[in-house]
């Protein structure tokens, strides 16, 4: 295999990796919060139990982004030096932006957040979780805003640069806001963003659901479901209106995406239709066993139910992307995305009326959920980044003028050869494979040990205050707490 | 501004970045190759583990955001030196995750075994890290064999060689040191007079491979005096460095450790300034031709967004300085055990 291939793999491997947790720690992070400020205003030990609870669960898990997310940042460096050479002053400023705005705040709350409990007081202790939740999503906000930027380029110009006399081009930003709001920026952020925190809520729902199906921390488990359900109904639907926003937007922006996601390959003077589902035949440009709903593409995109939707043929032969891919995983992401939405409705019913917990079918299906969410998660970045093929920066049109863009196939490392990538994949491979099989494990154990019940965390707290620290260090500060201090209770 | 001034000043804070970060993740990973050496059960173990455990993962951000502002003012010195140091540099990410992971999960299970394997994970990452950081800092001091275009033409194994490993090996004798300075002022009793008697023979073997690479850098980088032969008032880096090293016993023996890590982390200020004088105006020399070097003019990035970035940097650098003291100070004191910690 060839270093093209092998360097797509690796960054496509690295990075859906890495995006199994940021989603986790925004969303999670949203529900601690609001599990904390209930705690806050109301001072009840119980949602302080559920807010340590959720702390556990989100450090194990931050600690993973933050892990795979090291490699992320080099290794525009280490396989697509060409690429970093071409975006590096746009592109650049952003991952500079994310690093001293977002990573230095969650990284430092983090600590109050994790290790704090018991050093600062609840407002201090608050203020850090509110903190570490906004790191994180600012960065989502540059991250989203260098990717947007890839796909509709805005506020550049191409600059020749003499290199050892040849002449080597360069993007360089005239206009930095225009940059940083390009046409996509904040359709894609939004819905970024609001997918982010749908798995969060599915994510507590799912755990609080499993405690009511095995009995165990009810009291606790309901308190929280009673932020997650309405939460989780309430980003679902967010999250169909900013997808809604972002779809459309890709008729101006990138057409050749948008006809890849429905296969569209032929324009006709008739309406065009949505496909529900299908099989993209690319050969005979067909889709087999497709069901489409007659003028629904034309609607959504034009608000007009009668005007065609230009397709793939508009677009030049060595300009198109990949169909097959693109078109089932924006499938999948729409099909899970309206899932959870019925789902969440069912569910925030059955609270609403009070019979939340009789069906066990519906636990059962909310514990589920989060791997529909993730998937969804997952599904709409393929679908945006494959749909983006073969271009790793879009041509555009800046003032009038015409743009080059940029070949992803021209982004790579000259001096990388294929056995180092390789070497490197089956590397990552091993580590991450293992990785996983921890952090499924961990989490798994800390799932089931469950938070503290408000009577042993109000008994605990009462040691705590009693003992003065110069005592309990004596005992290598395994004398207090009682049973919170079990090695295996954290 | 002045676009030479602005390629200075994204220059100078690319030095202050790298040296942060070689500064506070330089004892964590001095905490990580000492650990199974200076604690002898469990309990030392969690205490050593704890003293860096809510700081580590804020001090390794300082690399992080390196890379970012590397990537942004100079994006051709990023994309050239992490495509040259390919496998060393997934070498290194692969340490930084194993670290990550060995102090996240280490505690989590009670098994003996589990514990054990994780102790390792920790330690060797650790020391890896250390030594592949020297390594890297050893083989630009020296040059590389970069091409046309700035394309690197040597292997991972022709950066492997007697000069950067000295480099290599007074990097992880430096950060041990620091690391174990770092310990005494985090720990009490027992674990605290055995910090004590491993900081005597770390000292020496620091100072010694000091004096080491201080003769092997003049005899075999002779480039790297030449800004120092030309401007004699950069004399006063390496005579301050040297006042720094010699400080250290000395504060050891008054007895005053908060004075010794100040001390050991000038060493490393001292150490960052000298490397940041020796390759000046270049990133990275090529040994091929200087034609091919990466310099700060050919591998800045535009007027505009130097500017940007300077701006960025003068609103971010504030908070993350104030907030970074307000967390070490939460942190202050002797290291405790209680239900949160690792």
């Amino acid at each position: 295999m060839d270093v093209e291939i092998l360097s797509r793999l690796q960054f496509a491997g690295t990075i859906m990796f890495h995006y199994l947790f940021p989603p986790l720690s925004i969303g999670l992070g949203l529900q601690l919060f609001l599990c904390e400020l209930a705690y806050y205003r109301t001072r009840n030990p119980a949602w302080e139990a559920a807010a340590r609870f959720w702390t556990r669960v989100f450090a194990v898990n931050f600690a993973m982004g933050v892990a795979t997310g090291i490699v992320m940042e080099f290794e525009f460096g280490t396989n697509w030096a060409a690429y970093s050479r071409f975006v590096g002053d746009v592109f650049g400023s952003a991952l500079a932006a994310e690093g001293i705005f977002a990573f230095f705040l969650e990284s430092g709350f983090l600590a109050v957040l994790v290790f704090g409990w018991d050093r600062v007081g609840p407002k201090m202790h608050l203020f850090s979780t509110l903190m570490v939740f906004l790191g994180s999503a600012f960065s989502a906000v540059w991250i989203v805003v260098a990717n947007s930027w890839q796909q509709t380029p805005a506020g550049y110009h191409i600059v020749w640069h003499d290199v050892q006399g040849e002449q080597v081009p360069r993007a360089e930003v005239t206009d930095f806001w225009a940059m940083v709001f390009n046409p996509s920026s904040v359709d894609r952020l939004t819905h970024t963003l609001v997918g982010a925190l749908v798995l969060g809520a599915f994510f507590v729902a799912s755990v609080c659901s499993y405690y009511l199906l095995r009995g165990k921390h009810e009291a606790i488990a309901r308190r929280c479901l009673s932020i997650a359900l309405p939460t989780s109904l309430l980003f679902t639907l967010l999250a169909a209106a900013t997808g809604h926003d972002s779809a459309k937007k890709l008729i101006e922006t990138q057409p050749a995406k948008l006809a890849a996601i429905e296969a569209h390959y032929e324009t006709t003077d008739e309406p065009t239709g949505l496909y529900l589902f299908g099989w993209p035949d690319v050969e005979n440009k067909t889709v087999h066993f497709g069901v489409q709903i007659p003028r629904m593409l034309s609607l959504l995109v034009y608000n007009d139910p009668s005007r065609p939707v230009p397709g793939m043929d508009k677009i030049p032969v060595d300009q198109r992307p990949p169909i097959w891919l693109p078109f089932q995983t924006f499938h999948i992401m729409v099909g899970l995305g309206t899932l959870m939405l019925l789902v969440s409705a069912m569910a925030c019913w059955s609270w609403y009326r009070g019979f939340y917990g009789r069906h066990r079918w519906l636990l059962w299906t909310i514990v589920v959920m989060p791997v529909a969410a993730m998937t969804a998660n997952q599904a709409g970045w393929i679908t945006a980044e494959v749909g983006r093929q073969p271009w790793v920066v879009y041509p555009s049109v800046q003032n009038g003028v015409e743009m080059m863009g940029m070949r992803t196939a021209d982004g790579l490392s000259e001096s990388v050869t294929a056995e180092q990538v390789l070497g490197s994949i089956i590397l990552f491979g091993i580590i991450y494979s293992l990785l996983f099989a921890v952090w499924i494990f961990v989490l798994n154990q800390k799932i089931q040990h469950g938070p503290e019940s408000p009577e042993e965390l109000t008994e605990y707290k009462r040691r705590l205050q009693r003992k003065s620290m110069s005592e309990t260090i004596g005992h290598g500060g395994t004398a207090y707490g009682g049973s919170l201090m079990d090695e295996d209770s954290r | 501004m002045n676009y030479e001034l602005l390629t200075f000043i994204w220059f100078v804070l690319l030095g202050v970045l790298l040296c942060g970060y070689a500064i506070l993740d330089g004892f964590d990973l001095g905490v990580g190759i000492l650990h199974p050496f200076i604690a002898k059960d469990d309990t030392q173990r969690r205490l050593v583990m704890n003293s860096i455990g809510p700081l580590w993962d804020g001090n390794e951000v300082w690399l992080v955001t390196f890379g970012g502002a590397l990537f942004a003012a100079f994006p051709v010195a990023y994309a050239t030196v992490f495509s040259s140091f390919y496998l060393a540099f997934f070498l290194l990410l692969t340490c930084l995750i194993g670290r990550a992971v060995s102090l996240e999960f280490r505690s989590k299970v009670q098994s003996p075994r589990w514990r054990k394997a994780w102790d390792f994970g920790f330690f060797a990452s650790s020391l890896t890290a250390a030594a592949l950081l020297g390594i890297a800092g050893g083989n630009v001091m020296a040059g590389m064999e970069l091409g046309p275009r700035y394309v690197y033409e040597g292997g991972l194994l022709s950066q492997i060689y007697w000069y950067p490993l000295l480099v290599g090996a007074l990097t992880v004798s430096l950060f041990a040191m620091h690391g174990a300075i770092y310990l005494y002022l985090k720990t009490e009793d027992e674990l605290q007079a055995r910090v004590r008697r491993a900081i005597h023979p770390l000292f020496l073997t620091f100072a010694g491979l000091y004096v080491v690479v201080t003769l092997a850098t003049w005899l075999h980088v002779p480039h790297a005096t030449e800004n120092i032969a030309n401007y004699p008032v950069l004399w006063i880096v390496p005579v301050l460095n040297f006042l720094a090293v010699l400080n250290i016993p000395r504060a050891m023996y008054l007895n005053r450790p908060g004075y010794a890590f100040f001390s050991s982390a000038m060493v490393i200020l001292a150490f960052a300034s000298l490397f940041s004088v020796a390759i000046f105006p270049n990133l990275m020399l090529s040994t091929i031709d200087p034609a091919y070097s990466v310099t700060l003019e050919n591998a800045r990035s535009s007027h505009a967004t130097l500017g940007t970035m300077l701006i960025i940097a003068a609103i971010g650098l504030p908070c993350v300085l104030s907030y970074t003291v307000i967390i070490y100070w939460i942190f202050h004191g002797k290291v405790k055990l209680d239900p949160h910690s690792y």
